[in-house]
């Protein structure tokens, strides 16, 4: 234990003497994966709780399941409760039903005498469990996994077509001098400034007039010619030397062969980043579908979500769990592939 | 186990290279017919034929959505009105007042958006410095507590909307937090002030993280020398964090100032999720307000929408013009 606290407490040069704001830091960065990772886990961890345990207050901090057992004449398992006697001895009954602050109670050993117990003389006997149904019942009664292939479908979609045309862009403006080029590159810097929320309107009325709304493409179509796709991936291709270019003009490749075959392989890392980028903006876009989107069918996960969760009759268990659900591919994003990001933050400024 | 995902990166880009191969010989064509400045049309064509139909279209149609009226989407059944949007958005007895305005729910909207941006910007920006300033300390672990931080960036508003609300409802993990404390349990989202704290804390921990890893590169960029001269001359640490750090940070933090703005004005997603504009409209903001007079309540006004989208697109336009100016001023200071 001492050993643990003084790896802790040492720190690099001065010595190893303390100063006050080792103590901050120390509190700060304690506090802060406390306050970062902790609502998700709490969100997780009561994902696999019961409708029932869900109601309950105080929360438990782990998923727990009412035991039940089989009692004869009873067609439904009947939970387990611990009931405390009259001389401090405790006995192990089934409850049958309440009625008011009494229950009505069964020995499992001896199905046919009823017992009348006090509510407050019994306590539920539970176990750590899986409440496995919250996950299941949505994907499979429920519309969730029309929403998740939705949902799937537009990122992967948005994701292909913005690497596409972004590259494209991204080669002319790049590699090519011609009329306009500084026009083009101006337009597209300035459309930075016309975000998604300032033409919901007009936006809706031409997706509208294209036959897109309703449609997954309605989604798909407004979101991929990203300006900072294109500019990101031209700061990337401007330090392709230019060369490389030429020599392959020189064996008779076509411009098209120039661009699939030599810029597309030299940018991989560029495009790396922007399909990072791409899958999590498509993955969680919500205002966009929210308007085009107005049939259940055509629903992705953000949308669902939000439609139950906005329901008079809130199903926590349920949202939880598809909560969670939403959350898996951009948790694998953050495992597997956050460096890329950070750095591609770090370096351009992008979000 | 490797050469599975390199299989199946074969399987699904197949499809891709075939297609590439076989728009080949038309664009070959293409280039000998009109040269190398035609197949630059060819590469820009597609990124801007989106680009016009879905950006730069509905940007100039919006204004003229805003000059019309009526509840009908479709441009063919409204009618033109001129200004008498605008002029509606606009018409105050007392402009400090909100509930005196014709529109009273848009500068009800305006007025909070205003208070949530100054409190969430300021916010924001202080407690991403202090945590860059701790990240760039000689730290164990960097890289992983970077991460962490960076985490609720990466979550999608809606669910960054929901675990909220999960925790601050009437049996959640505050109230558990607060009876083991002594304290009163409280229902948070139904109180109006609890309610608009929650939406600046939960978009300050939602987004941080991006800006303190901006102002981490910066702080890295630094010269590490700077600091070895002031220890020689025995500066105190706190005159090292206000005449190096801070000033050598200065543009990195008015990016992270401009950039936050121009987010902060635009708040929905997150809000929408986890108060819904409520209680009252004590948490409604200017983007669930345009959404709701274009879209969402019974009684539309898609030429309302326009003109107050508009009007909000402005202030944008003038934030997004201080970013340029500061990004390109940082870029030419990084060149020098």
């Amino acid at each position: 234990m001492r050993r643990v606290v003084s790896f802790l407490a040492r720190r690099r040069g001065h010595g190893g003497r303390w100063h006050w704001t080792d103590a901050v830091t120390w509190l700060w960065l304690v506090g802060g994966t406390v306050l970062m990772f902790g609502p998700a886990l709490w969100l997780v961890a009561s994902s696999f709780k019961g409708p029932a345990q869900l109601a309950e207050f105080p929360p438990t901090l782990l998923p727990y399941e009412q035991i039940v057992v089989q009692v004869e004449g009873h067609d439904a398992p009947l939970p387990l409760y611990e009931v405390a006697g009259p001389h401090g001895t405790t006995r192990q009954l089934a409850e049958i039903r309440r009625i008011g602050t009494n229950a009505q109670m069964v020995d499992p050993t001896d199905p046919d005498t009823r017992l009348n117990v006090d509510i407050a003389a019994r306590t539920p006997i539970r176990e750590i469990g899986l409440a496995l149904d919250n996950y299941v019942q949505p994907l499979v009664a429920n519309d969730f996994l029309r929403f998740l292939w939705n949902s799937v479908f537009v990122t992967v979609m948005a994701t292909l077509i913005t690497l596409l045309t972004n590259s494209m862009a991204a080669f002319a403006l790049s590699k090519y001098r011609f009329r306009g080029r500084d026009a083009v590159m101006l337009l597209i810097v300035a459309t930075l400034m016309v975000p998604l929320s300032v033409i919901l309107v007009p936006l809706y009325s031409v997706v509208n007039a294209t036959g897109l709304l309703d449609s997954l493409w309605g989604v798909i179509l407004p979101t991929v010619a990203t300006p900072t796709g294109v500019f990101l991936l031209r700061q990337y291709m401007l330090t392709i030397p230019d060369e490389l270019l030429e020599a392959a003009r020189m064996d008779h490749a076509s411009e098209w062969q120039i661009y699939w075959r030599i810029v597309l392989p030299l940018a991989a890392p560029a495009l790396a980043v922007l399909a990072i980028f791409s899958v999590v903006w498509r993955w969680n876009d919500f205002l966009w579908p929210l308007i085009v989107l107005s049939r259940r069918e055509t629903y992705t996960l953000q949308v669902g979500l939000n439609t139950y969760a906005g329901e008079l009759n809130v199903q926590w268990h349920y949202i939880l769990a598809m909560t969670v659900v939403t959350m898996i591919p951009v948790v694998l994003v953050f495992v597997f592939l956050q460096r890329f990001i950070t750095t591609g933050i770090a370096g351009a400024g992008i979000k | 186990m490797a050469a599975l995902p390199a299989k199946l990166g074969v399987v699904v880009t197949a499809p891709l290279v075939l297609l590439a191969r076989a728009v080949d010989p038309p664009l070959r064509w293409w280039q000998r017919m009109a040269g190398q400045g035609g197949m630059a049309a060819v590469f820009l064509l597609p990124n801007l034929a989106i680009f016009g139909v879905f950006v730069l279209f509905p940007l100039a149609l919006n204004f003229v959505y805003s000059t019309t009226a009526g509840t009908d989407i479709l441009l063919q059944g409204r009618s033109f009105v001129g200004g008498a949007q605008y002029a509606r958005l606009l018409e105050c007895r007392d402009y400090l007042d909100p509930l005196t305005c014709r529109e009273d729910t848009f500068w009800t909207a305006a007025a909070n958006t205003l208070v949530f941006v100054v409190l969430q910007v300021t916010m924001m920006v202080v407690v991403s410095t202090i945590t860059a300033l701790i990240l760039n300390r000689e730290i164990r672990a960097r890289g992983f507590f970077r991460a962490v931080f960076f985490f609720p960036v990466l979550l999608s508003p809606v669910v960054v909307g929901l675990i909220w609300r999960w925790i601050l409802q009437r049996q959640g993990l505050l109230n558990l937090v607060m009876v083991s404390l002594g304290l009163e349990p409280e229902v948070w989202l139904n109180d109006r002030t609890y309610a608009f704290a929650a939406t600046i804390g939960v978009s300050v921990w939602a987004h941080m993280g991006f800006y303190t890893l901006i102002l981490l590169a910066g702080l890295q960029a630094i010269p590490k020398d700077l600091y070895e001269a002031a220890e020689m001359d025995g500066t105190r640490p706190a005159r090292v964090f206000w005449r190096i750090t801070l000033p050598l940070l200065g543009p990195n933090l008015a990016v992270v100032l401009v950039l936050a703005l121009i987010r902060g004005v635009q708040i929905f997603d997150e809000v929408y999720v986890l108060t819904g504009g409520g209680p009252g409209t004590s948490t409604l903001y200017l983007t669930q307000y345009i959404y709701e007079v274009g879209f969402a309540s019974v009684l539309r006004n898609p030429g309302l929408a326009a003109a107050a989208s508009i009007l909000m697109g402005l202030v944008l336009v003038v934030l997004t013009l201080c970013q340029l100016w500061l990004s390109r001023r940082g870029e030419a200071k990084g060149a020098k």
